[in-house]
């Protein structure tokens, strides 16, 4: 099986362990992943801010960047519901605005094509036990784009219950946003950071040692306000976890 | 009104207000839930319920002409009020007409969106406010901070203290040993009230639905307070929006089940009051005010309308549901919206009803993290997070809207000017994967020279509070070319 990866413009700059540790993974599964070079980002952070016609020419790159791949995995939830929520919106938005169809036809033809990882691991792979080695307690935070956007359920628990040495407990108000969203972080800084603090709050009382998520740009919030305050506390994103191995742990 | 951020910023450090917020939504959260998953067909309900608030309103003028013909049928009178001065000079018109200097009013977001208070108190009438919440928020000299809960934003001591201190200044005083358990503090609120009630001849209220079939108004409250003001005074005179009317009698059968259980987690709502017309003088069993009127306010609802994503704010039937589960309304309180209307529904209906050209209903559309909890419990399915990001378009980009019935573009509002040429260049970056491998290596290349605080305003927001996040020796791009030598 072939899938395209889109790591994502975060990850690409940032996070690249985390898309490493996707393709480590894939394979691992007998995945053949490749990763179009023509990809960049998802327009997320223009479109969420109120930039439409600056998002347009980004959703043509990423629907030309994945063409005729039959899957495009991806390791951030927030991505995948832009595509999955609005690319059709937008494309829909420029045909009733008079300026053609084929906007709506490209994101049409990418939107059932486009999983999350952990869908593509359940739902497509039919596997939840990824064989995975990861001795440490773990909480789950479920980013609210994948929890409410995507649906994903209890796909990510159940993936991570299922490594070997890892003790999951529960994340009490795990289901309360993290206060990242987007530019929301720099325009309502109090209100955002208010919720960084709750949230890490929760996390701290689970006693786990590991913080994990599936979308590096809450992690990135969350990770940051921690570093500030030097807890002790760490953030890791799930494919890192599922990645690691007894013959390769990761911590 | 202060933006949005600024007027948050300061409920965000008052830490009696947070307890008292979170204690309060939590609750009620909580609640919700439990009495949502008892009802099976709960998703085909939120769903007819939609619909039938779809249909309604894109058949606006068809059931309000209809609802316009029953209520005068029953020997109600109909005005039509295109704005707040309109409505607000009819009802004082009205209640001038009478003869009577007081009113006794059933909690109502209509007349508290047009002023009507202050309107009439510029009258000369007093206006009496008998849900026990907003008797707390007026004797408090106070603004409502959330739709149903309006006092939300106290605890028990707080409200001792205002009615020890107030009561007296407005009617019947508290007793002087007044202390702070429930009811203690309900019983002085009935002694107060009662007086009111027995006096009035005059009531003004708002209505939850109106049924274009037969006329009937409809009125659902928890305290038996509604029903006193809906049945003693001989004048009653109800400001009602546009949106309230709904075509069938049957079609209440939605929504009081969908109504209670979204805003308080009740099965079924303690007093439901639906009137038609008029009491005594139908021959009726005697119950209800002999003259009615029904003031349909419209206050930027057509111009709402007309524009095809955000009209779906239309639909709202004020649970405040989507007010008790989001996370940014329980950290900046109500007050911060600058509205009537607080949380994820006024951050959308506000900056509608109004425009956006003033600084709070420009920020308004921002107040949000678009993590979708509002859209998830809205029993009318309102897309909230859509409507918020169709309005950030509007902000930033500017375009055609309608504002008082006439098709105007409006420009993008000032002050985003840095914004747009940041996310021009953003874009432009992204749009070229050679030039964004070259940034991201002279990124790598420079990290260890990053600042660990950043300079201007969205620096120094991220930067406040948080650390940014390391830059790795490598980007992913360069990591997959090294190991898999490129791609197909
Ligand atoms: S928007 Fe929906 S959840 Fe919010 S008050 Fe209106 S009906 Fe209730």
């Amino acid at each position: 099986m072939r899938v395209a990866l889109f790591v994502t413009c975060v990850n690409d700059a940032l996070y690249p362990a985390t898309g490493i540790a996707a393709v480590r993974l894939l394979e691992r599964l007998g995945v053949e992943v490749d990763f179009p070079p023509g990809q960049s980002c998802c327009g997320q952070p223009q479109y969420n801010t109120g930039y439409r016609y600056e998002t347009e020419p980004l959703v043509r790159r990423t629907a030309g960047a994945f063409a005729g791949y039959p899957y495009v995995v991806t390791p951030s939830g927030s991505c995948a519901a832009m595509i999955r929520e609005h690319y059709p919106r937008i494309g829909a938005k420029a045909a009733a605005e008079g300026r053609g169809t084929d906007l709506a036809r490209l994101a049409e033809n990418l939107v059932p094509r486009v999983y999350e990882l952990t869908e593509f691991l359940v739902d497509v792979l039919g596997v939840t036990d990824v064989g995975a080695y990861f001795p440490h307690t773990v909480t789950y935070h479920p980013s609210c784009h994948g929890l409410r956007g995507l649906g994903l359920g209890d796909r990510p628990r159940r993936l991570l219950a299922a490594v070997k040495g890892l003790e999951l407990v529960e994340l009490p108000g795990a289901e309360e946003c993290c206060g990242f969203g987007g530019t929301f972080a720099v325009k309502n800084p109090d209100v955002s950071a208010a919720m960084a603090a709750d949230k890490l709050r929760n996390a701290g009382a689970t006693g786990a040692a590991v913080l994990c998520g599936a979308d590096n740009s809450c992690l990135a919030h969350l990770d940051g306000t921690l570093r500030r305050q030097g807890a002790p506390l760490r953030t890791l994103h799930l494919a890192e976890i599922l990645a690691a191995t007894e013959a390769e742990p990761l911590l | 009104m202060p933006a949005f951020p600024a007027a948050a910023r300061e409920a965000v450090h008052d830490d009696t207000l947070r307890a008292n917020l979170r204690h309060a939504t939590h609750t009620i959260r909580d609640k919700r839930a439990r009495a949502v998953t008892e009802l099976a067909d709960w998703d085909r309900l939120r769903e007819a319920g939609r619909a039938v608030k779809d249909h309604t309103i894109r058949h606006l003028d068809h059931y309000l002409l209809r609802l316009e013909e029953a209520v005068t049928a029953a020997g109600g009178t109909v005005h039509w009020a295109a704005d707040a001065a309109e409505a607000n000079r009819i009802v004082t018109g009205l209640v001038l007409a009478t003869g009577e200097r007081e009113v006794v009013k059933v909690k109502s977001m209509a007349t508290q969106e047009i002023g009507l208070n202050e309107a009439l108190e510029a009258a000369g009438i007093a206006a009496y406010e008998t849900d026990l919440a907003e008797l707390i928020v007026q004797l408090g000299d106070d603004r409502p901070s959330h739709i149903l809960v309006p006092a939300i934003h106290r605890n028990r001591g707080e409200i001792r203290d205002i009615f020890r201190t107030r009561m007296g200044d407005w009617g019947r005083p508290a007793p002087e040993d007044l202390d702070d358990t429930p009811a203690a503090l309900a019983e002085a609120a009935r002694l107060h009230l009662r007086e009111k009630f027995l006096r009035a001849k005059v009531a003004v209220s708002g209505a939850n639905f109106m049924v274009a079939e037969t006329g009937t108004m409809v009125v659902l409250e928890s305290e038996g307070n509604g029903r006193m003001c809906l049945t003693l005074p001989e004048t009653l005179i109800s400001v009602v929006g546009i949106e309230k009317v709904i075509p069938t009698f049957r079609d209440l059968e939605i929504f009081l089940q969908t109504l209670p259980r979204s805003s308080t987690a009740e099965r079924m709502n303690p007093y439901t009051t639906m009137w038609t017309g008029l009491g005594p003088s139908k021959g009726a069993d005697g119950d209800g005010p002999s003259a009615f009127h029904l003031v349909l306010l419209d206050n930027g609802r057509t111009d709402t309308l007309a524009d095809e994503v955000g009209r779906q704010a239309l639909r709202c039937i004020r649970c405040s549901a989507c007010l008790n589960v989001c996370p940014v309304y329980e950290r900046a309180g109500g007050h911060a919206y600058g509205s009537v209307y607080p949380g994820p529904i006024g951050a959308i209906l506000s900056p509608q009803l109004r425009g956006t050209a003033s600084e709070i209903d420009a920020t308004l559309p921002y107040a949000s993290t678009l993590c979708g909890a509002c859209y998830e419990v809205c029993p009318v399915a309102i897309d909230i997070p859509e409507v918020l990001v169709h309005l950030r378009e509007r902000v930033v980009q500017g375009g055609p809207v309608t504002r008082e019935g006439l098709r105007v573009r409006i420009r993008p509002a000032a002050g985003h000017t840095a914004e747009r040429a940041a996310m021009r260049a953003a874009r432009l970056l992204l749009d070229h994967p050679g030039a964004l491998r070259r940034a991201e290596r002279v990124l790598a290349r420079t990290r260890r020279f990053r600042p660990h605080r950043l300079p201007g305003a969205a620096g120094r927001a991220w930067t406040e509070t948080r650390d940014l996040p390391p830059v790795p020796a490598e980007s992913f791009r360069d990591w997959w070319t090294r190991e898999r030598g490129g791609t197909r």
